[in-house]
């Protein structure tokens, strides 16, 4: 069954509830979301979402909202054809906040549903492997910090860490070893901690060891202004600072019913495909580094500075912060400076090209990226994985033509994919995006709509909305609850970077170990994007 | 891989001169904003700053910078007339916290002219402040041409690098990191979030910067700081440059002799 055809037959169940066979399943179209919802009482949601995942719909989200004495919780789904969201909701009292896992049937809300019982102390009966993730083992049992009442801005006392604490190991065989990676690097890693399990030279199991960077960015949003929270959605990673800032304006805007002028909409898909671009060439720059190749990553790293340069000169940042705002930019960028800018992209895309042309004739490099990684596509699919890696996994999911936004509509770009799913083909990828983006640019440049670039006409809402992007690492979504004052009531970021995460584990099993940094390298994830 | 050599010839040098030669490429920082004067009625901006790192004194609007995130707030807020932008990049400084006696610190020293070795820790950083200390072993700044290099260690490390507002879970990786390092060491902290929190901090899970945990002898304000700024710290760090005040630098109307630049 594919996704619309199970959208279709929501609908239907809607106009008739009886015919689902589902006690309390109610099914209704929620426009500021907007959403399809399906609500189910807690004891029904394992029915449900069987029913749901035959459509094979694409895990975007877990929300968790407080509600008087319940907690809310929906599950958000979307497809692969522009068919919209859909919300599976169910809600538990607080007094009793447990309910079935849904994690050995969409595998890729495992780690979401890890994060709920940490940060809210919900129970997800039948899953395997609860327990400290976000908040490590100094943080007490029981003290859940995303309840109502924890104060966020207090410092909280932690109790020591016991020193009989031992991560778990599960190898047992002669020469096991489990060698620890990080946090703290030798050059310039964001800090991340990995646990190898080896036997001499293989990597068997690998343990990922992320939130060392929580910084509690959902918890502290509440309470805030919009324009305060917008400092956070944009500097909770800074890499892709345009993509989020957008995906959360754009959840402002959809709530508070707010239309964003034309020009606005289209300077911003431009500022979002050079984000894209820049975080592209990097990302090829640190792949080049991980193969000690050089002059390759001086050649990357040159294209690099130089769009950030480029983005400096346009918006007077170089990692485009301050520009987004609810309502549109802050900041008009000429027509002859676009143009200009556009001639600087496609200038430094040829030099990418030749670059590429060069590592595809290097076969000392070709030899440490060919089938080293190797996600296939039932894992990639399985785990949810979003972005650049999901479509070298043959996967072709691009939330640009899945669920449009922006200007995405009315423009012509292909979506690149590979079917090998292993390093070479995560590199081709950034390689064949970096020229749709450019062709992008060329394309906004050659008809940009003139008027102003900020609306004013905003009335504050009170309501929640989902915001989404194509974050250069893939797909981002943002849930903003705004009350009658404006402030924030509830913001939930569901970065791309996590949900790649926890797919990192399959490539970078069953690998030799010196493999490892070049398969962390072609993945190109961002740890502050996950750990928010 | 003849080919990869002739490549690596044929782009040429990038690398600035700075500090020999001042760097004035567009693009290389966002500039800061600086002290302004103001009619009365416009220093209202002070409440515009969402980082509340404006504030009044004798007429003029100044910043503080260990608390600006570069929004632009004060420069793009409609029905206000912008503050004076200034450009340049030497922004680093003594760590200028009132808990700390700013007397007794020093830099490195003559035995650490030619080689300096850092170590980084990223303590919660964005990426933003860690792409622009990578920036500095890439081509364009190439800071080993000036003896600096990333240390894989810490025990043989001079400077500490730290980025962040520091998150509680890596409290105890900084502190062991800086307990591991030899003396001298200097600490140098980079960017908004580890000289105030930046917009994180303080709250449950992230403090206000790294001076809570460690002693910090040099800031270097920006969020990010461009790279040139995150060097203009080393070399302050190694003895090597000279500091300037982390309050807005006093305007020429105050100090009619010296430059603002």
């Amino acid at each position: 069954m594919r996704y619309h055809e199970q959208i279709s037959r929501f609908k239907k169940w809607q106009k008739d509830p009886a015919s689902s066979g589902i006690d309390g399943l109610s099914i209704n179209f929620d426009q500021d979301i907007p959403a399809l919802c399906l609500k189910c009482p807690a004891d029904r949601i394992l029915e449900v979402a069987s029913i749901l995942q035959e459509g094979r719909p694409v895990f975007a989200s877990l929300v968790v909202e407080e509600d008087g004495g319940d907690w809310n919780l929906g599950y958000f789904f979307y497809g692969d054809s522009n068919e919209g969201l859909i919300r599976l909701g169910t809600s538990v009292p607080k007094n009793r906040p447990q309910l079935s896992s849904l994690s050995h049937l969409l595998h890729a809300v495992d780690w979401h549903e890890r994060e709920v019982e940490d940060l809210f102390g919900l129970v997800f009966e039948g899953h395997p492997g609860l327990g400290d993730f976000v908040l490590h083992e100094e943080w007490p049992e029981g003290i859940n910090p995303m309840k109502q009442g924890f104060d966020a801005l207090t410092p909280y006392p932690h109790r020591e860490v016991s020193p009989r604490w031992r991560p778990v190991s599960l190898v047992r065989a002669r020469g096991a070893f489990m060698m620890p990676i990080g946090p703290v690097y030798s050059d310039y890693a964001e800090s991340a901690h990995f646990l190898l399990e080896t036997v001499g030279e293989d990597v068997i199991r690998t343990i990922v060891r992320l939130f060392y960077k929580y910084r509690g960015v959902e918890k502290i949003a509440q309470t805030r202004t919009v324009s305060e929270a917008l400092l956070l959605s944009e500097r909770f990673t800074g890499t892709s600072a345009f993509a989020h800032s957008l995906a959360f304006c754009q959840a402002i805007e959809r709530l508070w019913k707010c239309k964003v002028p034309d020009r606005a909409v289209a300077l911003r898909t431009f500022m979002a495909e050079i984000e894209r671009f820049r975080h592209h060439v990097a990302a090829v720059a640190a792949i080049a580094a991980s193969t000690g190749l050089g002059v390759a990553t001086s050649q990357a790293a040159i294209m690099e500075e130089e769009l950030l340069r480029l983005s400096c000169r346009l918006t007077g940042h170089r990692y485009l912060f301050g520009l987004n705002l609810p309502g549109g930019l802050s900041l008009d960028i000429s027509d002859p400076d676009l143009r200009g800018a556009v001639r600087e992209a496609r200038e430094v895309l040829q030099r990418f090209q030749d670059l590429r042309r060069l590592l595809t004739y290097t076969s000392s490099f070709l030899d440490r990226i060919e089938q080293v990684g190797t996600v296939s596509r039932e894992c990639a699919r399985t785990t949810g994985l979003v972005g650049p890696v999901a479509r070298a996994s043959g996967i072709v999911k691009d939330i640009r033509k899945v669920l449009p936004y922006a200007l995405y509509k009315d423009l012509e770009f292909a979506c690149p994919n590979e079917k090998e799913g292993d390093g070479y083909a995560r590199l081709r990828i950034l390689f064949d995006e970096c020229k749709e983006s450019v062709k992008i640019l060329d394309s906004i440049a050659g008809r940009l709509p003139g008027g102003p670039v900020r609306t004013k006409q905003m009335e504050p809402r009170p309501g929640a909305a989902m915001g989404w992007v194509e974050a250069p690492i893939g797909a981002a979504f943002h849930w903003v609850r705004t009350g009658k004052d404006g402030r924030i009531e509830r913001y939930r970021i569901s970065p791309p970077s996590f949900l790649n995460w926890h797919g990192f584990h399959l490539a970078a099993e069953r690998f030799a170990f010196q493999d490892f940094p070049i398969i962390l390298a072609t993945f190109g994830l961002s740890v502050a994007e996950s750990d928010r | 891989m003849t080919k990869w050599i002739l490549k690596g010839l044929a782009t040429g040098i990038k690398t600035t001169a700075y500090p020999s030669v001042p760097e004035t490429a567009p693009g290389v920082s966002p500039g800061r904003p600086g002290t302004t004067y103001f009619a009365d009625k416009d220093m209202e901006l002070i409440k515009h700053c969402p980082a509340k790192a404006l504030f009044g004194k004798a007429g003029s609007v100044r910043v503080d910078y260990r608390r600006c995130i570069h929004c632009f707030q004060c420069t793009r807020t409609e029905g206000y007339p912008s503050i004076d932008w200034e450009d340049g990049f030497e922004w680093a400084s003594l760590a200028g916290y009132p808990e700390r006696d700013q007397v007794s610190i020093t830099p490195l020293g003559r035995p650490f002219s030619r080689s300096v070795h850092i170590r980084i820790v990223d303590a919660g950083a964005c990426g933003a402040c860690m792409s622009e200390i990578a920036q500095l072993g890439k081509p364009y700044y190439n800071f080993h041409r000036l003896g600096l290099f990333v240390t894989p260690t810490p025990r043989k490390a001079d400077i500490l690098l730290a980025v962040g507002p520091l998150t509680d879970h890596m409290r105890l990786a900084l502190q062991k990191t800086y307990e591991a390092m030899p003396s001298p060491r200097r600490v140098v902290a980079v960017g908004t979030c580890a000289l105030s929190g930046g917009p994180f901090g303080p709250s449950f899970i992230s403090g206000a910067g790294i001076h809570e945990t460690i002693p910090v002898d040099f800031s270097v304000p920006g969020c990010p700081p461009p790279p040139l700024a995150v060097l203009h710290g080393l070399l302050l760090a190694a003895g090597r440059a000279e500091p300037v005040p982390l309050k807005s630098r006093d305007s020429a109307r105050d100090n009619p002799g010296k430059e603002v630049r």
